[in-house]
């Protein structure tokens, strides 16, 4: 393995080339779509939205970071090129500035364009939000001339700046980027320090967040250049040391790494168990709302991510689970039930309703066994549409309470010590938590089982799984079994944690946020479903769960459509990929970088997950979603 | 037609639960529509007869004017599905996944006539010169609808073809999800509703002396009918279409002819984006409201109206639209009224999936076979 491969920007074998050798086209096209994106943004309302959300105050909102920080990401992508191994590379130099600062004047051309139309049309009657609101921020109040005026330097800067990324050094790049992120993600994750610091106030916590937030909220101006400050110095001094740490820790083997690995879990179990008790309502509600969603998600994970099954209408175990929860459990149940029917605890009706998952995966999952995946992925859909109809429709409106749900469900009792409902979050979140821990395990030794191992054989080639002797029938019904159960018993803990079930919980729209998490975290990996699911769901918000950001809640699907559509080009295997998975998503480039290498395909196992010879890491970091 | 080597395969293959229960399905499927459909003749003839005083004691059966409405409102509907379905089936059999993002190519094309006709009524000219300003919405929704479909493939479809299988149709639902979003925030998320239409063309009809239609509803038809005939002289009697149907057969083999496989592609999915947006406009004119979840039913229904006829044929996609569209309209009240279940209406849509999941389980090809390139066959 040679070193140039690892390293994402090996020292380069050509000169710098002048800066007038540009590819003209390419910029152009980048600067137009920057134009268009730029111009879509503004027109989605988001920097007016988000204008409310202060990132440093008074200088700098989320709704201008909304707008600004394309030009940027256009100005640095516009001119990174692939390198291959063993290939010549050019150096970095003014003409990538150049690049960048065209493609960001085309984009601040538009919005200038867009400041011009806005004064003067008003045609707010399709486009809703095109308003005098829009206007001012557009033109930073003040007035017409100056906005359509002011947007060219900017874009200009801006582009410049992200194209000069290419010249800097990559530590000074880390740093930089490091900087940067540390203060968005204080102030993205404002709430929840705030929370924290309220739990720790004897070690004096909260007298350091008075002088790290403003009051109303947002970072304080000398808060955001000291985190700025220790993030730049944790990039320069502190990634030795972690690489470092790291390296031993891959460096372990047999037994000691076993003992590693079972301390950092315990680790993790502990503050996982420890933290909701010194954090307020609010965080506990996210983490509560995550969780339901990790353990949604794993379920999901082994349908999609192990046996390869793309299970649209997962919501109908979901709805299964918080009906039958609910339905058990209620003490207003619908009038067509008989009346010896007791009213069950949330325990006992558990047993009922892993049941009656199981059935149902097993229902829904033999007629679609033998199908083409994508028909067997409409069909899904299609049960979890009639599964939802059927909750809401009249003739089952006696059992099921039609569309105004079952209401009047009681929290769940442990053991006499504490009741779980909602107006508690952070039992709620003990709750979500066991059952999490439960997923996580199942779904960790079901990866290593003799079943585990069938699912990834068909996934990979179904033919060949089944002359292997595989049951494949068994198997696919099996994963349909076991993910059911996983979202019912989410159902079940959202029955007791909001006290009603109604239809509309259960809509399509769910089962696709689950698959975005799935993807976005990458597909058949726990740790990666986990990490979506917090990262998604924490953040931007459930499909009406609100997250940390809010005043994302109008653009949070758009988000997600986009994420999903930019994962599945980009990065198939998500964020946190399963090696095994991004293997075979990328084969062809494996192949053709072990020719490359003049290798024939040897050595690549132990690098499997930081070779990207498709060029997608960007080295500098994640673009702000 | 199955080889006789797959049914030996086939025959020496173990017979496992799975089989069992789905012959099981099968037969409970057929009996309750098959009783169904005896227990509504038993109602026709005498709305009190023993069985229906016992199963449906509030049954009153259908008045020959009622049973026409629903064929009508049905086969209309259907016409729709199937100008969708065309999109569905023609994408399917060239590139082999589903275009899941259809049904937005759709709901453009509604919306776009809904903000076009809404201007010229503002301006007047839908009222003075009706057929004018429609032909005007029609190619302007045509227009949008194709561009998003051509785009569409551009920027999402084309750099994933040959990845696996799943990949692209997780991907048609992203960008479905996309565009269903950015209407919500470009146009807002309420419903919209159309300009009215004149009324010699609303108004009931007498057709043949027996037929009392819509004037809409035949519109509809027509219209369906005309761009049915349309595509079909092109893929059929056109070189374009040749090159279509050659490339949905073997891509390698095509492209070996000299054909230009992408911009054949191209235009596969601009002349399924161009049906649906005519779709757009005839849902418009009919149902004179559109939001943006408008494309996802229907979307998903023409769909199963594709795979009904049979995938890759497209007479079979309208066929397919017709008997959805149909059964749909129809089966609620003559195969589950009788049975006794409330609010039957309700339960429309879940008849529409469950035809779909009848066909795939009895007859997976669909109703009139389908015609699928060699290496999607399998």
């Amino acid at each position: 393995m040679s070193a140039a491969f690892t390293e994402p920007h090996p020292p380069a074998d050509l000169a710098a080339r002048r800066v007038t050798d540009q590819d003209w086209r390419r910029v152009l096209n980048f600067g137009l779509l920057l134009a268009m994106v730029l111009v879509f943004v503004a027109l989605t309302n988001m920097p007016v939205k988000l204008d409310r959300r202060m990132l440093i105050e008074p200088v700098f909102s989320m709704g201008y970071l909304s707008l600004l920080w394309l030009p940027a990401a256009l100005g640095l992508l516009v001119s990174r090129q692939p390198v291959l191994a063993g290939m010549p590379s050019y150096a970095k130099g003014p003409r990538e500035v150049l690049a960048g600062a065209l493609v960001g004047l085309i984009g601040g051309a538009g919005l200038s364009v867009l400041t011009v139309l806005l004064d003067n049309f008003d045609i707010r009657d399709p486009l809703v939000n095109w308003s005098p609101q829009l206007l001012d921020l557009l033109s930073f109040q003040r007035g017409t001339t100056f906005g359509a005026g002011v947007w060219l330097p900017i874009g200009l800067a801006l582009g410049a700046l992200g194209g000069s990324a290419h010249v800097l050094s990559v530590t000074a790049r880390r740093v930089l980027g490091w900087a940067f992120f540390t203060v968005v993600a204080f102030a993205v994750f404002e709430t929840v320090i705030i929370d924290l610091s309220e739990g720790f106030a004897w070690l004096g916590a909260e007298r350091l967040v008075d002088e790290l937030y403003f009051i109303r909220g947002g970072l304080t101006v000398h808060g955001a250049a000291a985190l700025a400050v220790v993030g730049g110095l944790f990039a320069a001094f502190g990634r030795g040391p972690a690489r470092r740490a790291k390296e031993n820790f891959q460096a372990l083997e047999g037994p000691s790494r076993t003992r590693a690995n079972a301390v950092g879990l315990l680790v993790c179990a502990a503050a996982l168990v420890v933290l909701p008790l010194f954090l307020g309502g609010i965080t506990n509600e996210l983490l509560a709302n995550v969780g339901l969603f990790v353990l949604l998600a794993l379920g999901l994970n082994i349908v999609v991510g192990l046996a390869g099954i793309l299970d649209l209408g997962y919501v109908a175990f979901f709805a299964i689970g918080g009906y039958t929860a609910g339905i058990l459990t209620t003490t207003n149940r619908g009038e067509s039930w008989p009346d010896w029917m007791p009213e069950f605890y949330w325990g006992t009706a558990l047993i009922f309703v892993v049941i009656l998952a199981a059935l149902a995966g097993l229902f829904i999952g033999a007629p679609v066994i033998r199908m083409r995946g994508d028909y067997l992925a409409i069909v899904t859909l299609g049960f979890g549409e009639i599964i939802r109809l059927l909750f809401l429709s009249d003739w089952l409106g006696g059992y099921t309470g039609a569309a105004q749900g079952v209401t009047n469900i009681p929290g769940v009792q442990v053991f006499g010590l504490a009741t779980v409902k909602g107006t508690d979050p952070r039992a709620v979140f003990y709750l979500v938590l066991f059952f999490c821990a439960v997923a996580i395990y199942v779904s960790w030794r079901l990866e290593r089982s003799r079943l585990g191992r069938a699912w990834m054989a068909i996934r990979e080639d179904e033919s060949v799984a089944e002359a292997m002797g595989i049951n494949t029938v068994n198997a696919k019904l099996m994963a349909f079994v076991v993910g059911a159960v996983l979202a019912s018993f989410s159902g079940a803990i959202l029955a007791a944690k909001v006290g009603s079930v109604f239809p509309n919980s259960f809509i399509i729209l769910v089962s696709i946020v689950i698959l975005v998490v799935v993807i976005v975290g990458g597909m058949g990996n726990i740790v990666g479903v986990i990490v979506g699911s917090v990262v998604l769901i924490g953040i931007l918000g459930g499909p009406r769960q609100p997250g940390l950001l809010q005043e994302f809640s109008e653009y949070k699907l758009l988000i997600y459509g986009v994420l999903l559509v930019w994962m599945m080009l980009k990065r198939p295997e998500g964020l946190v990929p399963n090696v095994r998975r991004t293997r075979e998503l990328h084969q062809a480039e494996y192949l053709q970088d072990a020719w490359l290498r003049g290798e024939i395909d040897t050595e690549t196992d132990s690098h499997a997950d930081d070779t990207d010879p498709g060029g997608v890491n960007t080295g500098g970091g994640v673009l702000p979603a | 037609m199955p080889s006789p080597v797959t049914a030996e395969h086939n025959k020496l293959k173990r017979r496992l639960g799975v089989d069992t229960f789905l012959l099981f399905m099968r037969v409970v499927m057929s009996t309750f529509v098959i009783l169904g459909l005896l227990m509504f003749i038993g109602q026709q003839i005498d709305p009190g007869n023993f069985i229906a005083s016992r199963v449906n004691p509030d049954a009153t059966g259908l008045t020959a004017a009622q049973f026409e409405g629903l064929v009508i409102s049905g086969l209309s509907q259907g016409a729709m599905y199937g100008l969708i379905a065309l999109g569905y089936s023609m994408v399917y059999g060239v590139l082999g996944f589903i275009n899941f993002a259809h049904g937005e190519v759709f709901m453009v094309g509604a919306m776009t006539g809904m903000i076009t006709s809404n201007k010229l009524h503002e301006s007047g000219a839908w009222e003075s010169n009706f057929a004018a300003s429609l032909l005007f919405v029609l190619l302007i929704a045509i227009i949008c609808s194709t561009l998003t479909a051509v785009i569409m493939e551009r920027v999402a479809y084309r750099p994933l073809r040959g990845s696996p299988r799943l990949i692209p149709l997780i991907t048609s639902i992203g960008v479905s999800f996309f565009i269903q979003n950015v209407s919500v925030v470009l146009l807002g998320p309420g419903a919209k509703s159309y300009p009215t239409l004149p009324d010699w063309l609303a108004r009931k009809r007498e057709l043949l002396g027996f037929i009392s239609i819509e004037g809409t509803r035949l519109m509809v038809l027509v219209v369906a009918a005309v761009s049915m005939v349309a595509l079909w002289y092109l893929v059929e009697r056109t070189k374009i279409g040749k090159a279509m149907r050659a490339v949905a057969e073997d891509k390698e083999i095509a492209s070996l002819m000299g054909i230009n496989v992408n911009r054949t592609i191209v235009t596969t999915f601009a002349v399924g984006g161009a049906m649906a947006g005519v779709a757009g406009i005839l849902w418009g004119l009919l149902f004179r409201s559109v939001v943006h979840t408008t494309g996802f039913l229907p979307g998903i229904k023409a769909f199963s109206a594709a795979v009904v006829g049979g995938i890759g044929n497209m007479g079979g996609a309208m066929a397919g639209g017709i008997t959805l569209g149909g059964a749909e309209s129809v089966a609620p009240l003559v195969l589950l009224e009788p049975w006794g279940i409330d609010g039957v209406s309700q339960l429309k849509d879940a008849v529409a999936f469950l035809v779909l999941i009848f066909v795939l389980l009895v007859k997976p090809t669909g109703l009139f076979g389908e015609r699928l390139s060699s290496e999607d066959r399998a």
